[in-house]
C-alpha cells in the first residue's frame, strides 16, 4: 500500500511541470504588455523599458521559464499586475473561504447524494425512489445561477429566514444557500451514481451469499453491496471535491462570497494575468492532488487495484 | 436449537420435506412458472441429488428453501418447506436469517464471483462464525482457521489475509465451502458446485464435499447436470423437467430401471465407455417447453418417443409404482414392462 502511495507520488511530478510549462506558454503568448498594464497610460518609453527590464519579460523566452520556475519552486507566485500585492497573500485571503464553501457543499452531496442513491436502489420503483429520480433530474437540468437566484428569491427575499449573499460573520446560516446551491448538481449526480452502482452491485452472486450466510439485509447493503458500490462513487466525489476547492465561480458571484473563484473571475476581467495564473496553477496542484486522493482510497477499497502483492494486509 | 449429532436411525429422519413447492417470476412477457409444485424429502446423512437441464428449476428449488429468490420479479406462491418440522416459508425475517448459513448452507455454482471481492477471505469466513455463534474476534480467527485446514488450504494462516482474486476457482470454492461449513449446518446445498471448475478440480471439490458430510453426518442437497457425478455421489435422485419433478428414487433405481422418458433419454445421451459399440450419441429431440407458456397435458409429450392420447389430456402427478420409486408417466408401467431401453 505504501510502495502504491509513493508510486503515485512519484507520477504526479511530471504532470506539475507539464502544468508550468502549459500555463508558462499562455503567460507569454498574451498580447499584453504587463509593463503598460502597470503603470498605465502616460508612461514613458524609458519607464516602460526599465520596468520590462525589471520583470525580465525582455530576455529571451527560456530564460524567463527559468525564471518562472525557480520563482515558483520558491513557491512565490509573482504580483499581481492590478494590486500592488503578491499573487500569494491574494489567495491565501480568499483561499480559506473557497474550501469552507466547498467542504459544506461536500459534506450535503456526500450525506444526501449516497443516502438518497442508496435508498431509492434498496426500494426501487418506490415512492422514495421516484423522488429521488425526478428530483434528481431537476437538479441537474436546472442552470446553477437559476436555482441560486431562486433560492435567494425564496428564503432571502419572501422569507426572509437567510441571509442573501456574502459571508457575514461567517456563521452557519451565511453557508446554507451557496452551499445547496454550489451541492446541487453534484449532489443530484452522485445520487444517481449511486442508485445505477448499488443496483448493480446487489444483482451480484456474492450478495446472495451474504443473505444465504445469515446476515441481515442491512448489513449485507451496509457492507458487502456498500464499499463495492462505493468505489465509482468515490471517483466522482473526488473529482468534485478537486473542482469545488478551485472555486466555483457562478455561486460565488451570485452569492458574492469572497472566494477565490470570485478572484480569478475579476481577474480575468482585468487581465491581470498573474492572479489568473497563480489561481489556476493552485487549482490545478488542489484537482491533482485530490485526484491522488482518490486513487488511494481507490486502493483501500478495491484491494484488486493495489499493484503489489506482499503490500496488503488485513 | 441444541444440534443432535447423534448418527439416528438414518433413514427414516427426515431433515428437510419439501411439499407442492410452487416459484413463480412474474416478467413482462408473462408468469415463468421455475418451480411448479415440486415434493420431495431429504433424511439425515443422505445426499439427495437433482438433476435436469438448464432451466429445469433445479437451482430456484434449491434458492427457494432458503427463501432466496429476488422478489420480486419471484415470488413462492405456495407449498411448504419443513426443516425439522418448522415451515421456512413462515419463518419470520429473524428467524429465517438464524437458519440461513447455520442449519442450512449454500454452495453456489460460480466461486469467481460468489465471494466478495473488495473483502479477505478471513473477514469473509468469520463473519459466518461471528454471527450465528457470537465468537469473540479471537476465538472467530481460530476457528476460521481450523475451517480452511479442513477444507484442505495450506499455510492457512497465511491466507487469511488473502483477497479472493489471489486465489484459483477451485480454491476459492473451498472457501465457499469453508464458510457454508462454519456453523455445522444439518443441510448443505450444493447448486452445482463444480460447473465453473476444471475437470480434475471437479473431482477434488466433491470429494471433499463428501468427506465433509460423513464426518458431520449433515445431509446434501446436490444439484447437477452431470448424471456421472450424481451416478458417483447421490443416494436418491430427483429428476425435473421444466419445473417438475417427473421421476424420484434411489440412484440405482435411477440409472437401472428408470421408468419417465425423460429419464430414459438423458441416459441414451450419456456417452458410454463401457460399451463396444456405442454408435451415435442419441440426443433428446427437440427442446424444452417455454416455461411460460407450457403445453398442455403431460409437459414432456412434444418430445416424447411414448407419448399417446392420454398425455394430451391431462399431467400425470408424481405415482409410486414400486416401492419408493416416483414417476410422473401415465405409461410408466408399460415402459418398465416393455424395458425400451436403448442402452
Amino acid at each position: 500500500m505504501l510502495f502504491y502511495i509513493f508510486r503515485r507520488i512519484l507520477q504526479v511530478i511530471p504532470v506539475i511541470i507539464g502544468v508550468t510549462i502549459i500555463l508558462f506558454i499562455i503567460l507569454y503568448i498574451i498580447p499584453e504588455d504587463p509593463a503598460r498594464l502597470i503603470l498605465q497610460k502616460g508612461a514613458t518609453e524609458q519607464a516602460l523599458a526599465n520596468l520590462r527590464a525589471k520583470m525580465g519579460i525582455d530576455k529571451p523566452v527560456y530564460v524567463q521559464y527559468w525564471r518562472y520556475i525557480t520563482q515558483l519552486a520558491r513557491g512565490d507566485l509573482g504580483d499581481s499586475y492590478r494590486y500592488r500585492r503578491s499573487v500569494n497573500s491574494i489567495l491565501a485571503d480568499h483561499y480559506p473561504n473557497s474550501v469552507k464553501l466547498a467542504l459544506s457543499a461536500i459534506g450535503i452531496e456526500i450525506v444526501i447524494g449516497i443516502l438518497a442513491g442508496i435508498i431509492s436502489a434498496v426500494k426501487k420503483y418506490s415512492f422514495w425512489d421516484m423522488l429521488v429520480t425526478i428530483s434528481t433530474t431537476l437538479a441537474v437540468c436546472v442552470p446553477v445561477f437559476w436555482f441560486g437566484m431562486i433560492m435567494q428569491v425564496i428564503f432571502g427575499l419572501k422569507l426572509g429566514i437567510l441571509p442573501m449573499s456574502g459571508m457575514g460573520d461567517g456563521s452557519i446560516q451565511y453557508y446554507i444557500l451557496p452551499s445547496i446551491t454550489l451541492a446541487s448538481v453534484s449532489t443530484a449526480y452522485v445520487a444517481r451514481m449511486m442508485r445505477s452502482s448499488m443496483l448493480e452491485v446487489i444483482s451480484n452472486d456474492y450478495i446472495t451469499t451474504a443473505y444465504a450466510k445469515g446476515l441481515s439485509p442491512s448489513r449485507v447493503i451496509g457492507k458487502h453491496a456498500l464499499k463495492n458500490a462505493m468505489i465509482p462513487v468515490v471517483t466522482l466525489i473526488g473529482l468534485d471535491l478537486g473542482a469545488l476547492m478551485g472555486g466555483a465561480i457562478l455561486t460565488e458571484t451570485i452569492f458574492s462570497w469572497p472566494g477565490v473563484g470570485r478572484v480569478i473571475y475579476l481577474a480575468i476581467l482585468q487581465r491581470d494575468a498573474p492572479v489568473v495564473i497563480g489561481g489556476t496553477l493552485i487549482l490545478v496542484l488542489i484537482f491533482v492532488f485530490m485526484n491522488l486522493v482518490v486513487d488511494i482510497l481507490y486502493a483501500w477499497l478495491d484491494p484488486r487495484i493495489r499493484y503489489q502483492k506482499k503490500e496488503i494486509n488485513v | 436449537m441444541i444440534k443432535t449429532k447423534v448418527i439416528q436411525d438414518s433413514y427414516n429422519n427426515k431433515v428437510l420435506e419439501v411439499k407442492d413447492l410452487k416459484t413463480y417470476f412474474y416478467t413482462d412477457a408473462g408468469v415463468v412458472k421455475a418451480v411448479d409444485g415440486v415434493s420431495f424429502d431429504l433424511k439425515k446423512g443422505e445426499t439427495l441429488g437433482i438433476v435436469g437441464e438448464t432451466g429445469s428449476g433445479k437451482s430456484v428449488t434449491a434458492l427457494s428453501i432458503l427463501r432466496l429468490i429476488p422478489e420480486p420479479p419471484g415470488k413462492i406462491i405456495s407449498g411448504s418447506i419443513l426443516f425439522n418440522g418448522n415451515d421456512m416459508l413462515k419463518l419470520d425475517r429473524k428467524e429465517l436469517q438464524n437458519y440461513r448459513g447455520n442449519r442450512i448452507s449454500m454452495i453456489f455454482q460460480d466461486p469467481m464471483t460468489s465471494l466478495n471481492p473488495v473483502y479477505t477471505i478471513g473477514n469473509q469466513i468469520m463473519e459466518s462464525v461471528i454471527i450465528h455463534r457470537k465468537l469473540k474476534k479471537e476465538a472467530a480467527l481460530k476457528e476460521a482457521v481450523r475451517l480452511l485446514e479442513t477444507v484442505g488450504i495450506s499455510e492457512a494462516i497465511k491466507r487469511l489475509s488473502s483477497y479472493p482474486h489471489e486465489f484459483s476457482g477451485g480454491m476459492r470454492q473451498r472457501v465457499m465451502i469453508a464458510m457454508a461449513i462454519a456453523n455445522s449446518p444439518d443441510i448443505l446445498i450444493a447448486d452445482e458446485p463444480t460447473t465453473a471448475l476444471d475437470v480434475t478440480i471437479q473431482a477434488q471439490i466433491l470429494e471433499l464435499v463428501n468427506e465433509i458430510k460423513h464426518k458431520t453426518n449433515s445431509s446434501i442437497i446436490l444439484i447437477t447436470h452431470d448424471l456421472g457425478v450424481v451416478a458417483k455421489y447421490a443416494d436418491r435422485v430427483m429428476v425435473m423437467y421444466a419445473g417438475k419433478p417427473v421421476e424420484f428414487s434411489t440412484v440405482d433405481n435411477i440409472f437401472y430401471k428408470a421408468m419417465h422418458p425423460y429419464t430414459l433419454g438423458l441416459m441414451n445421451s450419456i456417452t458410454r465407455l463401457d460399451k463396444k459399440k456405442m454408435g451415435k450419441l442419441n440426443p433428446i429431440k427437440g427442446s424444452p417447453p417455454s416455461l411460460i407458456d407450457l403445453p398442455e397435458g403431460c409437459i414432456f409429450r412434444n418430445r416424447c418417443r411414448f407419448s399417446s392420447d392420454i398425455c394430451k389430456k391431462s399431467f400425470p402427478p408424481l405415482r409410486e409404482i414400486e416401492s419408493g420409486h416416483f414417476v410422473a408417466c401415465h405409461r410408466a408401467e408399460e415402459i418398465l414392462k416393455k424395458d425400451q431401453r436403448a442402452i
